[in-house]
């Protein structure tokens, strides 16, 4: 029996699998609805815990346990049966390619942020009541839809040193400046520029959601403040900077958090288009290679623990920025 | 209260949408071995051994996907047809990186195919891997050199036997080049240093290709050139001692056999054919790196008997008298003959007879004959029980000889045997930067010991 439901083999068998899943979550969604029925009579407290349970429960099982067991595990040796201690940051530490992962991982959470807001800032200014804003914003806002992976295998062609575009262009302008057999720079292997251009890649992705943030903020500005604004004798740069930027603080600063946390976490992009080789790792990318290539369940978890030591500040200013913003409203 | 009916029934069939899709998804990638003994063929005699296995299965778990993987699963199609058991193929790339996971949840198949011998150390350390059933260790100790027997050995005791193997000493090129310019093949290393200058004064093209990129693995090509060259020019005592880290990483003898290696691999006029610069080979595909001997951009390139299938996929016809051929990598001392190889050992997870049965089966003659007549190119296997002729391409056939030569001392790729820092990371990390940075072989050398684990 237990073979039959778990490893069908058959069509059938797969298929009486699948009605079985689905009746199973069918009758646990009936169950949570119908609770949620019952109040009326009931505290509402009652039926807050009857909503909060599923996703309680994926919390515990989905987040806090394995946080647990990762800071466990940091102080454990590489198959996690001994305790070493401090052993593991220690080797971390002291390891120099490390700390230009670590040079790296900061340069991705300062620059990509900045540069994403500040060009989906400048962007959604200027397309702001323009003949073409909607296909302009489109524009902005494709990349949002290809995954991470598919972006970066279309910009490592990009960099190709034989068939990309950037080579190719580069050696055409350098050509015509009069370079005899101009030769491109390798983009993704000569550091520590090739971390910007791993960088292109995520701000591409990104400005589109900060565009688009931002620009529903700046469509929400009341006009009877412009207007005073107009009226006080502001216009161009000056209404921008002391008008508009104060009125969309909130989004901004919710913004540049919510990228700098995506640029923390960026893997991805560095797996797929070099591998963290170059000099250009980040810290995720240490934590896969040393977890599942190098088999180091230690170094891997001490790495988890530093990202995560890493995000937790960001994350609390973002957090206390959101009830700011809900102070204000 | 209707129209919370109405959204609750909405919600329920959001939830139905969702799991059927998960349910969809969560079908396994595997297929079935072939039908259980409908047709049993006459030929059934070899089986009979196995006994009468209907209705018992047996997963097993491998690196081998697409037509590699199919003909795999085509190789055990004789087994379930004659015994009657279903053999339950799974084949991914990320073994390497989810199999100790899969074994501490106790959800691993009952036999898996270990690519690296290092891993499966480490696989049989968690104490899940049980000793080879007595049939099998007497098909190791009958087929297999006891080289082979010790990469799947810990302490003596036999756990996994050997299935595929690869030769790594080879170097491809092109007959009717050498013809054409009246190049020979060269007998030892030296040679092949003279006829690099040769082809290089020629000035028709550069002579090597090399190509490191593999993602995130990328450096392994250059790892097997360096145990390549330690094994030739430091011999393969010490470089078993060197893979043990008996002696360190930064030993001179290492350090020698890496310079001895730039003596081609960076020199500038001697790589990179039809590519670029030296710079250039750290980011050039291993897979793309060979073909330009094909179009006589490049005259010799060093890789695995495997490399032949890219050679077929691209068009040539791969033989001693074809388009494209390999030689032996030459050893200053024309006469030792050290061979870099590699290959995979099938540990058990489960010991039912049906499972011992087919662990049997996959160390015996019959299998490995089957899976050569199963494969159009690309495999072989150091089971000396082999009948050569059923091998389907020269090369294989050429790789099993090599293998199969009692003269020659095969060792097993270092890096598949180092600890995982090393063999999976900081090795690779290092030889990247000797070609992207033209860092020093000493400071390589030295990296690689700093980060040994202590």
């Amino acid at each position: 029996m237990d073979a039959l439901l778990l490893h069908p083999t058959t069509i059938g068998g797969k298929l009486l699998l699948m009605v079985i899943a689905i009746a199973l979550f069918a009758l646990v969604m009936a169950a949570v609805l119908g609770l949620a029925q019952l109040p009326k009579r009931q505290t509402r407290g009652a039926a807050a815990a009857v909503f909060l349970f599923p996703a309680l429960a994926l919390v515990c099982f989905g987040l806090i346990y394995p946080a647990l067991v990762t800071i466990k595990n940091s102080f454990y040796d590489q198959t996690s049966t001994s305790f070493v201690g401090l052993k593991n940051f220690a080797t971390i530490l002291s390891s120099p390619e490390f700390l230009t992962t670590l040079r790296n991982t900061v340069a991705w959470v300062i620059l990509v942020p900045l540069l994403a807001t500040g060009i989906g800032l400048v962007y959604a200014v200027l397309v702001d009541h323009a003949r073409v804003e909607k296909f302009a914003k489109t524009l902005i806002f494709l990349p949002m839809a290809i995954s991470m992976v598919g972006a970066s295998i279309i910009w490592k062609f990009v960099y190709d040193d034989r068939v990309g575009i950037l080579s190719r262009a580069y050696r055409a302008v350098a050509g015509w400046l009069g370079a005899e057999d101009p030769t491109a720079p390798k983009w993704l292997m000569d550091a520590p520029w090739n971390t910007f251009f791993l960088m292109v890649v995520m701000i591409w992705i990104q400005a589109g959601f900060a565009m688009t943030v931002l620009s529903a903020a700046i469509k929400a500005i009341p006009d009877d403040i412009i207007e005073a604004g107009r009226l006080d004798g502001l216009t161009g740069v000056k209404l921008f900077r002391w008008v508009t930027v104060p009125m969309i603080r909130p989004s901004l600063v919710v913004v540049l958090t919510t990228v700098a946390m995506t640029a923390l976490k960026a893997f991805d992009i560095v797996r797929t288009m070099q591998g963290g080789h170059f000099h250009a790792s980040v810290v995720a990318n240490d934590f896969y290679t040393q977890s599942f290539n190098n088999h180091d369940k230690g170094v891997g978890a001490a790495l988890a623990v530093l990202l995560f030591v890493i995000v937790v500040p960001v994350i609390a200013y973002n957090v206390h920025q959101l009830r700011k913003a809900e102070d204000i409203r | 209260m209707k129209r919370s009916t109405t959204k609750a029934a909405l919600a329920a069939a959001t939830g139905l949408a969702l799991a059927a899709g998960m349910a969809a998804c969560g079908g396994t990638n595997g297929a079935d071995g072939g039908d259980a003994a409908e047709t049993p063929k006459s030929d059934c005699a070899a089986y009979d051994q196995y006994g009468d296995l209907k209705g018992k299965s047996i997963s097993v778990y491998t690196t081998f996907v697409d037509i590699e993987g199919a003909s795999y699963e085509e190789s055990f199609k004789p087994f379930s047809e004659c015994t009657g058991a279903t053999i339950k193929y799974e084949g991914s790339k990320s073994l390497t990186a989810d199999v100790l996971g899969r074994i501490e949840a106790g959800a691993v198949a009952d036999l898996v195919a270990f690519p690296q011998p290092g891993l499966l150390q480490q696989a049989i350390a968690t104490g899940k891997v049980l000793e080879a059933p007595a049939a099998v260790a007497a098909n190791v100790d009958q087929y297999w050199t006891a080289s082979w027997r010790d990469y799947g050995s810990v302490d003596g005791k036999l756990y996994a036997a050997p299935l595929g193997a690869s030769v790594k000493s080879l170097v491809w090129y092109s007959p009717s080049a050498f013809d054409q310019a009246g190049y020979s093949v060269p007998e030892t290393w030296d040679e092949l240093l003279d006829l690099t200058k040769r082809i290089a004064d020629d000035g028709v093209a550069k002579p090597w290709c090399v190509g490191i990129a593999d993602g995130d693995a990328t450096g392994w090509v250059a790892t097997d050139w360096v145990e390549d060259l330690v094994l030739r020019s430091a011999g393969p005592e010490v470089y078993d001692q060197w893979v043990a880290h008996e002696i360190p990483f930064n030993d001179p003898r290492i350090v020698d056999s890496l310079k001895e290696m730039s003596k081609i691999t960076r020199d500038g006029a001697y790589v990179n054919a039809g590519i670029g610069d030296i710079q250039s080979i750290a980011a050039t595909m291993w897979s793309d790196a060979g073909t330009p001997v094909m179009d006589g951009q490049c005259f010799l390139h060093r890789q695995a008997s495997f490399y032949g299938g890219y050679f077929t996929d691209a068009g040539a016809k791969v033989a001693e008298n074809g388009d494209i051929w390999a030689f032996y990598l030459p050893s200053s001392d024309p006469s030792t003959k050290p061979i870099l190889g590699g290959g995979d050992f099938v540990a058990a997870f489960a010991d039912r007879p049906e499972v011992v049965a087919f662990q049997t089966f996959l160390s015996s003659p019959e299998w490995a004959n089957t899976k050569a007549k199963a494969t159009e190119g690309g495999w072989t296997t150091a089971n000396s029980g082999l009948e050569k002729g059923n091998l389907k391409s020269a090369v294989d056939q050429l790789a099993f000889g090599l293998l199969a030569d009692p003269s020659a001392e095969f060792r097993f790729d270092g890096s598949d045997l180092m600890p995982g820092v090393i063999g999976a990371d900081a090795f690779f990390k290092q030889m990247t930067s000797y070609f992207a940075e033209g860092k020093s072989e000493q400071a390589v050398a030295d990296a690689i010991e700093a980060a040994w684990p202590k």
